[in-house]
């Protein structure tokens, strides 16, 4: 089998095609590129193995990577809903805006998006051990922004925008992780319920560099200006944001 | 200081005639209700829960344990539960947690249908020499199949078949997470299932490892949450259930509070040692009914369209209406969970007065499933108060392919229905995680008690059937000619689709 794989997806429903990526998968091969997608939900969905890239040229679908482990895809074009779903490890490169809900409970890799994301961008994000998820997005996201949110890092850069964030309602929930916007002043953040808003400091720029350095170098930015600005970071306000809210019968 | 404290609950007595200061009482009672003092038990009646645990582990039935020994004035509208319920929110400004299930007096309608029998002509079928045909297969079944003669004279099947489920009894036990349950009450469950043929839920609380062994008779639940789903994961389970919502909650999440997230919790539900397990009540993914459709076949993707997918919902006056939609969603059954299901945790308020009786929810479901015909596209599970084999045989009759079981089941493994599973400390070892109690649980006795359980139901279901001149649970199903309504008026009757009594 050859090292690379070329599929034209045009016109190819899902499951035919994710059956021709396990199967070049299973079978050694390196690099798929699929051109032409167009609004095919789940790639790669459940797919586990390491060590192979999938490029995808054109707009795949929803729930893009979901339930993923291990694979680097980079998408040339926008995204759908949810990319990174309950994603596992691996990496999912976009570049372009995607839809709501980028890296919904994705406990472990890392997605970087160039352009916006929809609302609920890492919501539930969650991590478990060694498996420590991460999201970058260049430019906005919308509201909600890593709502009950349990662990990871998220990061919204906010190039070319007034502010990182459109929107409101900012970690609520939050539980565990943290959430870094750039260029932005604490109190213009609409922090939601449980979350608290503090400027970030040293420590916390080591924390996010090498994923800055990463995005810098998929979408070609400039690394000084970036670890340069100011950041805020958006942790919990207690480890048990709802503890309080009951009594017994 | 203004309210004061309310009247104990139960009030527990010793006989010290009869006591012999063995001090078992002391050891097993978790809620710290017995201390010694010299020669005499000394029990401390407003810490009870009424568990029974002392009760049953008292080698000279020397206690004794009252309800409501001190009542306030009788009033039928300002009863005691009202009464407390105030005075315990004017004193927090909280929600009331409660356990278990519905507490209120509301009718039941399951008491208020009764099953016929055969007599002179049709007679009735003696299960024990006639095959009783008791295999229920829960997925989607062809709309009609095409067969064709082959060369060798023989017939071949030329229609695919969606992947099944096949019990060998309808009944199956509901999603119990590890985490709400303890590992050794999971265990037994599902020893159980494996031993009679049948399923079990994990609860959104992922699959212990030692549950390995049974996957093949599990039923791997996906929750708001996500807890412990990873692709493996997914590709263990038999079945896939996506969990919208419960019946002794519906509209409204899970949450395991932190402490309760020790060690092997941790490593089973993936996330940090003591931290919130937070599951609202939405998936934070499904807004639409198409996005459900998305979830559901993203899941048969991820698994290559193996396995079947459950979506469970509340019992909820719409019901019908969601369940169409879930049957044309590529789901392969609708999970029905009324609004007498148990539950480790609810607010009371939410216990007591959402939803609906699942009789009335499997009645009007498996109507419009008909009546849009896709009957043949979903599986009808029932769950929510189930008590006996007569529950069973009237949800099926009602239209049910097969019922959960959940507090019936723990029940079985002795559970005393205390309602006090919130609290983390049960005595019988089963909704609690604390090692001390939960080695009281001893996995293969609670297994044989859980398999005879269901065993016995399900003679007991073969006789019903036979009675009524039945052979096969198929023709029992959505089969309300069976049933008549006893003390029930026109108006439920006739949502019911039953006839009255004497009709
Ligand atoms: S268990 Fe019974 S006999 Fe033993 S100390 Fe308690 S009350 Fe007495
Ligand atoms: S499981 Fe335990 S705590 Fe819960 S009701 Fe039963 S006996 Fe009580």
């Amino acid at each position: 089998m050859a090292e690379e794989l070329v599929i034209d997806a045009d016109g190819i429903h899902y499951t035919p095609l994710n059956k021709m990526i396990r199967g070049a998968a299973a079978s050694g091969v390196k690099k798929v590129i699929l051109k032409n997608v167009c609004g095919q939900r789940f790639i790669a969905n459940g797919l586990k193995c390491d060590g192979i890239e999938i490029e995808i040229q054109g707009v795949p679908g929803g729930d893009l990577s979901m339930f993923m482990n291990g694979p680097e895809i980079t998408v040339y074009g926008n995204a759908d809903h949810a990319p990174g779903n309950t994603m596992d490890g691996g990496r999912l490169i976009i570049h372009g805006s995607t839809g709501d809900a980028v890296a919904h409970s994705m406990r472990g890799g890392e997605v970087y998006v160039r352009d916006d994301v929809g609302y609920r961008a890492g919501i539930h994000m969650k991590a478990y051990m060694e498996k420590k998820p991460v999201l970058v997005v260049g430019g906005q996201s919308r509201s909600f922004l890593g709502e009950y949110m349990a662990g990871g890092i998220l990061v919204v850069l906010g190039l070319d925008k007034d502010c990182p964030v459109d929107g409101r309602g900012v970690g609520s929930g939050i539980h565990g992780g943290a959430i870094y916007l750039r260029n932005v002043s604490p109190e213009d953040v609409d922090a939601g319920i449980g979350a608290k808003v503090i400027v970030a400091d040293e420590e916390d720029m080591e924390v996010i560099k090498p994923y800055i350095l990463n995005f810098c170098r998929y979408f070609d930015a400039d690394p000084e200006e970036l670890m340069n600005s100011p950041f805020v970071k958006i942790i919990p306000s207690s480890a048990r944001p709802f503890a309080n809210k009951y009594c017994w019968e | 200081m203004s309210i004061g404290s309310v009247p104990v609950k139960f009030k527990v007595t010793i006989d010290n005639d009869r006591c012999m200061l063995c001090e078992r009482c002391i050891e097993n009672c978790s809620y710290g209700v017995f201390r010694r003092e010299g020669q005499k038990i000394v029990p401390d009646s407003r810490k009870c829960t009424a568990c029974h645990r002392c009760v049953a582990m008292c080698p000279r039935d020397a206690i004794d344990l009252e309800e409501k020994p001190n009542d306030y004035r009788s009033h039928p509208l300002w009863t005691r539960e009202a009464r407390e319920a105030i005075y315990n929110q004017a004193k927090s400004g909280k929600i009331i947690l409660s356990g278990m299930g519905n507490a209120l007096d509301y009718p039941i309608i399951f008491d208020r249908l009764v099953l016929d029998a055969c007599q002179v002509t049709n007679p009735s079928i003696d299960p024990l020499r006639e095959p009783m045909e008791l295999r229920t297969y829960i997925g989607k079944k062809p709309e009609r199949i095409n067969i064709k003669k082959n060369n060798s004279g023989d017939y071949d099947l030329n229609t695919e078949i969606a992947p099944n489920l096949k019990l060998e009894t309808p009944v199956m036990i509901g999603h119990m997470s590890y985490g709400a349950i303890s590992l050794n009450a999971q265990k037994a469950l599902a020893k159980a299932v494996s031993s009679v043929g049948t399923f079990m839920g994990t609860g959104e609380g992922g699959l212990h490892k030692d549950l390995y062994p049974y996957q093949s008779n599990m039923i791997v639940q996906v929750a708001s949450g996500r807890f412990g789903v990873d692709i493996n994961y997914l590709e263990r389970g038999a079945a896939i259930e996506i969990k919208i919502g419960q019946g002794a909650k519906p509209g409204i999440g899970g949450h395991l509070p932190g402490e309760k997230v020790a060690e092997d919790v941790s490593k089973t539900r993936m996330i940090p040692l003591h931290s919130d397990a937070i599951s609202p009540a939405p998936h934070h993914d499904i807004y639409s009914i198409e996005d459900l459709v998305q979830l559901v076949r993203s899941l048969k993707e991820a698994t290559e369209w193996k396995k079947p997918v459950f979506v469970k919902i509340a019992a909820v006056h719409n019901v019908a209406a969601i369940a169409a939609g879930i049957a044309r969603s590529s789901a392969d059954a609708v999970v029905i969970d009324g609004f007498k299901g148990g539950t480790g945790a609810a607010p009371r308020v939410f216990r007591d007065h959402v939803g609906m009786p699942v009789e009335v929810a499997i009645a009007t479901v498996d109507k419009i499933l008909r009546e849009q015909g896709i009957r043949n596209e979903v599986s009808v599970i029932a769950s929510g108060g189930i008590r006996d084999s007569a529950d069973v045989t009237k949800a099926v009759a009602l239209g049910a392919d097969a019922v959960y079981i959940g507090t019936a089941a723990l029940i079985a493994m002795g559970c005393r229905v205390c309602g006090s599973c919130y609290r983390g400390l049960c005595p019988w070892g089963i909704a609690t995680q604390r090692p001390e109690l939960v080695s009281r649980l001893n996995p293969d006795e609670a297994a044989v008690n859980v398999a005879n359980l269901i065993n016995g139901w399900t003679l007991e279901l073969a006789e019903l059937m036979g009675a009524a001149g039945i052979n096969s649970i198929e023709s029992l199903r959505g089969n309300r000619d069976r049933l008549r309504g006893y003390m029930l008026d026109e108006g439920i009757l006739d949502v019911l689709d039953v006839k009255m009594i004497g009709a």
